[in-house]
Parts: structure tokens; C-alpha cells; sequence
């Protein structure tokens, strides 16, 4: 067998085998599937029921409110100190209490419990107590709530992107979201296997493995084997962790039998934002979900899952071959993963504009293309752009890993020295 | 046929200069000590060998071809550093090594298991390398270094840590090698296993070869026609042609005195001339250790 190809395999099955990798092939997709699928379970009302007591002494709510999701009112008709003495004996989550009120200036209103109320729960309140109030006060100023119910308006712009084949649908939310995923998931990928693969340069240094091997295989096709084996690692967790968390959540929505379209009322419970909540209900995202262009986001992420890969974990070899342990390292990092979390931060330009300026010099340039570029593709980027992008991320990775190899065949070889970025450079320059 | 020849080799890091004009002819089947202090340059000169840095100028040939690709199956090399990923099994550990060398799978599962039994050490075979000893770790790695069987083997201060039962079991295995027909760089600063074993000796200081050839000849070269001579009653005084270099009572009226023979006469002129003074107990020639070698050339070196 091809000595690559023997390393290839060792740097794979050795940590394929571990009991960390087994561990978070599982756990990552259990942790996404449960974001996903327990506000859907509390949602669709097994959840606690909670009984609220209301005390109005004004009046004005009287029978007003209805049940919100898990939560249901009863009315009292004692006075404020003997419902507070009963709400002890009692099992309600807690009591309301609503004195005569002056609608201009309403005060005083109290929410007795033995434990704080969740957020949810009060914020719900304050909506129902607002809008009561606006409705009463809309009612003695003489204005018809269906005339002012016309006047309201909700507009949602219909994007339609034109294109080569054609007018085709797009959403912003969406491919924002689709953008943000893809870009920070690359983001941990690299982050997450280029310092393993630091750690293992590391490693064969410090045990002292490393002088064993490069007399039977070339250093530079150690650091290669090594980087591409703990990359067929990355995917493999990848690929993983997706198949993983569709069957979970599959499974999951089966078992509790669970409409996806009930996921609206998380909405509801998550009344914080309700009252200014687009109206975008999960069903429709899903519907505009389909308006991406998943071929190509999907190749797409793939090329710059590997490519990015090669392109960091290149330099975070060079930099493992460089010390002699993780602190050392530490140095070295920083100027790696400098454009990494300037990629991220930049995010949100790129968002506010997709297609200008910086996004097209920042996807282009490899140090930050990965990231950027996975932000932009939901956008539909010119086809040229792409092609720019991932030719020059090819070339990046060339020099990159050419770069890296200069610096690993004399690092590796180098014990206790102090390194700095000068005898690096020194390194770099010196003939085999 | 000489196994290996370097030519004028020179390399320099940076502006430190490594090598300096080494030529070596290392015989096949000898076992060739490559002496020097610490930072002499032996490991840069191992490392050209084993093609792991290239040299700035100058050749190395091999079995009269010049150093390639191919050759990396003929050698087998021992570090100075050296260690073992701490994770793995030994025996797949062991495979693994094995096959970077180029030996199929089948091939070298065969060899190790012969190994594991020279070394009564079969039931490692799943043990992890970091739940071993380190003599136990250090006899995995031997077995790696020749389990190819190469022509040449190169042992980086082999004995470095090793218990001494351990060093045993090594020396006995590196004479068998040796006499089966492998050709062992021995690269050391410890002279009496270099005694005990090389028949070939380069000496390298300071970047430069200054003592090459058999153990034999150099020792005759370094050897001062001087003897030492135990016998009873002091030696007050010579004839002219000797000298006494030092005279010690040893036990009450028992001396050992070293006489150098200075010109034209032998040792029977000596014999004879001290039968007539004292009781001789016993005459050796008094042929100069290694170590004395080593040092004097090294100090010789650095009185220059």
C-alpha cells in the first residue's frame, strides 16, 4: 500500500476508534435534535398546566382573558388578603392581582407567587394587559376597532430574484439563517480539527515517534497523511452528526406524534416576541426552505469544508511542528485564527450587504473565503464569483500547504528550542 | 565491497556549519563505531544517510549507487530520539512500522511474530505501548528498526536507558546481525561498548573527521612503545633509551612502573635490563584504551 496511504489510515481509524469521537457522534446529534424538538413538545401541551388566579378590582378584565397555550385563569372574588393567605393552600402558579385603576397611568398592578414567574408567563401578561387597556381606551376615545383593525396593515415583500432561468422565489430570513449555519459550522469544523491536527503534530514530537517515521517516509508526506486523515475524520463526524440528528428528530416527531405545523404555537408560548413576531409560520419556512438551491449550497459547503480543511490545518501542522508543547502553541495560533474570527465578526456586514464590496474581497481572499462565502452563497452570488473564490481558495491551499511543509521538515526535527517568528522564517528559508 | 561511501560531505544550518568535509568508507559487514562528543555532528551525518536531510554538497553512495528513494528499505534506523505512539497497540504498532519499511502485511505480521518469540514477549501483542516499560518500549523499537531486514543498520546511541540485561540482549543481537551479514553504523560517545563491538572506527569533532580506519590500526598508531612492569622492589634507576613515566607501590615492596622505550631498542632489551634490577611479576605492553584515544584526540583537537 502507498505510504500516504498507510498514514492516512492510522490517523483515521485511531481516532474513529476513540471513545470522545463515539462519544460526540452521538451526543452532537442528541443536543441538535433536542433544540429542535422540545419547544415543538412543550408546544403541543403536555407541558405543565398552569392555573393563574386574577383579582380585579377595576373590572375592566373581568372574563377578558382566555387560556394562552398551557396557561388558564380563574377569577376570584375575595378580598387581596385572603386570596394571598389561600394562594399557599392552593396550586395555582399565582395570582393576579388588579386594583382600581386610572387607564392613563395603570399602577399597581401585582403578581403574587411563590416562586418568580418565568419570563414567558409574565410577558404574556403584560401583552393581555395592554392590549385590554388599548381596546378599553380605544373604546371611550370613540374609535371603531374594526376601522383601526383595517388601518393596521402587514406587509410581507414578496423577493423574487431574477435570474438566467428565470424569476425564482427568494427569502431573506432563510437564507439567512441557511447562511449563518452553514459559516459557523465550517468555523468550528476547522477550529475544532486544526488543532487536532496540531495536537498530533504535537504528539509525534514529544513522544519522540517522529524521527522513526521520517526515516522511512518523506516528512511532507507525513504532515500530508495527517492532515488528510484527521479531514476524513471531520467529515466522517460530519456526516454523521447530520444523518444522526434527521433520524433523531424523525424518530422523535413519530413517537409524540407531532405535527410539524403544530410548531406554530411556539410562537405563542414564546409569547416575548409574539406581538412583533413575523408572520412566517414554520410550515412556510419550510415551504421557503425549498426556494435555496441546495445542490449548490451543498457542494458548495463541501469544497470549502475541505478546502478551508487543508488550508488551516496545513498551517496549524507547520505551527505543531514548531513547539514543543500545547502553551508554546498558543503564539503561534493567534495570527491563524485571527481571520478566522474576524471571517465571523464580519458576518453581519457581509448580511447587511451580500453582494458589495467587502463580501466580494472577503470571499475571495482564502483566510476568510470559507466563512464568507457559505454567508453569501443563500444570496445567490454571481456564478463568477464563486468560480474566483474557490480557484483562488485551490491556490491557497498549494501555498499554504507548501508553506507549512517548509517550516514542518525542520520543526519536527528541532527538540527544546526556542522558537520565534524569525528562526521561522529562518526554517522556512533554509535548503533541505 | 564497502557498503558505504561519503564523499566530502558538507552542510551547514544557517551559519552554523554541521559537517565539514567528511569522507567515510564504512566495509560491508563491519560493525563501524561513529564516535564524537555531543553536537559533533553525528546525527547530522546519520540523518544525510537516512535521506531525512539532504546534504549541502557532496555524495553518498551505496553499494557504489548513489543515495535513492530506494535505499530507505535497505536501512534501518534507530534514533537517538526515539519513542512510540503512546495510544497504540505493540503489534499494530509494530505493522504499521513495518509497512511504511514496505513489507506487505502478511510479511511482516510473519517477522514480528518471530521476534515475539526471540524476546519471549508474545502476550504484548495487545498491550498499549504507553503500559509498557521503557526497556520493554526500547525493545519494540529495535525489533522496528530491523524487522525489514536491512543491509544496513544505523543505531543511534542504542544503549541510552537501557537496563543492563537489556543491553545484552541487544549486543548479542546486533553481533548476530552482524554476523549474518549486516553492516551496523554505531553511533556513540561510550567507548567501552565501542571496545567491545566495532572493528571500524571514524571519530568525528567539531564538524570534522579526524580519526577513520580499523580498531586495530588506530590502536597501533596510538600506541606510545610503552609497558608497564610489576615487580618487587624499587627501580632507582634506567639506562639511557627508557624512561619511567610513573613508578607506584601497589603493596609493601610490590611496584608497577610504566617504562617508554624511547629509540631503536625492543621490549626483550627492556625484560633484560630489569631481570638485572628487580623480581619481575609480569610485563605488558600497555596498548591505549578507546577512551584514551578519544580523549586525547578530542583535547588534541581543541588545543589547536
Amino acid at each position: 500500500m502507498n505510504k500516504i496511504g498507510l498514514i492516512i489510515r492510522r490517523e483515521y481509524l485511531t481516532r474513529v476508534r476513540k471513545k470522545s469521537f463515539i462519544i460526540m457522534s452521538i451526543v452532537g446529534p442528541l443536543l441538535f435534535a433536542l433544540v429542535f424538538v422540545i419547544p415543538i413538545w412543550l408546544a403541543s401541551g403536555e407541558g405543565d398546566e398552569k392555573v393563574i388566579e386574577i383579582l380585579d378590582e377595576s373590572g375592566f378584565f373581568r372574563g377578558k382573558f382566555d387560556g394562552v397555550g398551557s396557561v388558564s385563569f380563574t377569577y376570584l372574588d375575595n378580598t387581596v388578603e385572603e386570596a394571598k393567605e389561600d394562594l399557599a393552600s392552593k396550586n395555582s402558579y399565582g395570582l393576579l392581582y388588579i386594583p382600581r385603576l386610572d387607564l392613563d397611568d395603570p399602577k399597581g398592578i401585582t403578581f403574587f407567587a411563590e416562586k418568580n414567574p418565568s419570563i414567558e408567563v409574565q410577558a404574556s401578561l403584560e401583552r393581555l394587559l395592554k392590549n385590554e387597556i388599548e381596546e378599553i381606551k380605544l373604546n371611550e376615545s370613540g374609535i371603531d376597532k374594526e376601522k383601526l383593525d383595517k388601518i393596521k396593515t402587514t406587509v410581507n415583500l414578496n423577493v423574487i430574484n431574477i435570474t438566467e432561468k428565470g424569476e425564482k422565489e427568494g427569502d431573506v430570513t432563510v437564507a439567512t439563517i441557511t447562511g449563518y449555519a452553514s459559516a459557523l459550522l465550517i468555523y468550528f469544523f476547522i477550529f475544532m480539527y486544526g488543532v487536532q491536527t496540531l495536537r498530533g503534530v504535537i504528539e509525534e514530537k514529544t513522544s519522540r515517534i517522529v524521527e522513526i517515521i521520517i526515516s522511512s517516509v518523506k516528512p511532507f508526506q507525513l504532515m500530508m497523511g495527517k492532515i488528510i486523515g484527521i479531514g476524513a475524520v471531520g467529515l466522517t463526524q460530519l456526516i454523521l452528526w447530520v444523518v444522526l440528528t434527521l433520524m433523531i428528530q424523525q424518530a422523535a416527531l413519530a413517537f409524540y406524534n407531532i405535527d410539524i405545523s403544530k410548531a406554530k404555537q411556539v410562537e405563542i408560548t414564546q409569547g416575548v416576541q409574539a406581538t412583533q413576531e413575523t408572520d412566517a409560520t414554520v410550515p412556510e419556512i419550510f415551504e421557503k426552505l425549498k426556494t435555496i438551491n441546495f445542490p449548490l449550497l451543498l457542494g458548495t459547503f463541501l469544497f470549502y469544508f475541505i478546502s478551508a480543511y487543508l488550508f488551516y490545518g496545513a498551517l496549524f501542522a507547520a505551527v505543531g511542528s514548531a513547539v514543543d508543547n500545547d502553551s508554546d502553541a498558543q503564539q503561534f495560533q493567534l495570527p491563524i485564527t485571527l481571520p478566522l474570527i474576524f471571517s465571523i465578526m464580519l458576518l453581519a456586514a457581509i448580511l447587511r450587504d451580500p453582494h458589495g464590496n467587502l463580501a466580494f474581497w472577503t470571499s475571495i481572499i482564502p483566510f476568510t473565503s470559507p466563512v464568507v462565502m457559505m454567508m453569501r452563497i443563500p444570496f445567490d452570488p454571481p456564478v463568477w464569483h464563486i468560480v474566483l473564490s474557490m480557484v483562488c481558495m485551490v491556490a491557497g491551499f498549494i501555498v499554504s500547504t507548501w508553506f507549512a511543509g517548509r517550516i514542518y521538515r525542520i520543526g519536527i526535527l528541532m527538540h527544546g528550542a526556542k522558537v520565534n517568528y524569525k528562526i521561522l522564517a529562518k526554517w522556512f528559508m533554509m535548503r533541505n | 565491497m564497502n557498503i558505504l561511501t561519503a564523499d566530502n560531505i558538507h552542510k551547514s544550518y544557517g551559519d552554523f556549519k554541521a559537517l565539514n568535509d567528511i569522507n567515510l568508507i564504512i566495509p560491508e559487514g563491519s560493525i563501524f563505531g561513529l564516535l564524537g562528543p555531543n553536537g559533533a555532528g553525528k546525527t547530522t551525518l546519520i540523518r544525510i544517510i537516512t535521506q531525512i536531510i539532504a546534504a549541502d554538497q557532496g555524495s553518498v553512495m551505496i553499494k557504489n549507487e548513489p543515495l535513492n528513494v530506494n535505499h530507505i528499505r535497505k536501512i534501518g534506523y534507530l534514533p537517538e530520539e526515539r519513542g512510540l505512539y503512546k495510544k497504540m497497540k505493540v503489534g499494530e504498532h509494530l505493522l504499521y512500522l513495518a509497512q511504511l519499511k514496505g513489507l506487505s502485511k502478511n510479511v511482516a505480521m510473519e517477522r514480528i511474530k518471530v521476534w515475539f518469540k526471540k524476546f519471549e514477549i508474545a502476550e504484548w501483542w495487545g498491550k498499549k505501548v504507553e503500559d509498557l516499560s521503557k526497556g520493554m518500549q526500547q525493545k519494540v523499537q529495535f525489533i522496528a528498526t530491523i524487522i525489514h531486514n536491512p543491509e544496513l543498520i544505523i543505531l543511534d546511541e542504542p544503549f541510552s536507558g537501557f537496563d543492563p540485561i537489556n543491553v545484552n540482549i541487544i549486543k548479542d543481537e546486533i553481533l548476530n546481525l552482524a554476523k549474518n551479514g549486516s553492516t551496523i553504523i554505531f553511533s556513540t560517545h561510550r567507548m567501552e561498548s565501542v571496545e567491545e563491538l566495532c572493528d571500524h572506527i571514524a571519530l568525528i569533532n567539531k564538524s570534522e573527521l579526524i580519526l577513520e580506519g580499523s580498531k586495530k590500526t588506530i590502536k597501533e598508531d596510538y600506541k606510545t612503545n610503552t609497558f608497564v612492569v610489576a615487580h618487587k622492589n624499587l627501580i632507582e634507576e634506567i639506562e639511557d633509551g627508557f624512561q619511567i613515566q610513573s613508578q607506584d607501590q601497589i603493596e609493601d615492596g610490590f611496584y608497577k612502573t610504566s617504562i617508554k622505550i624511547l629509540n631503536g631498542k625492543g621490549p626483550n632489551e627492556l625484560l633484560k635490563n630489569l631481570i638485572d634490577k628487580v623480581e619481575v611479576h609480569s610485563f605488558i605492553e600497555k596498548i591505549p584504551s578507546m577512551n584514551e584515544i578519544f580523549i586525547s584526540t578530542v583535547q588534541g583537537g581543541d588545543h589547536e
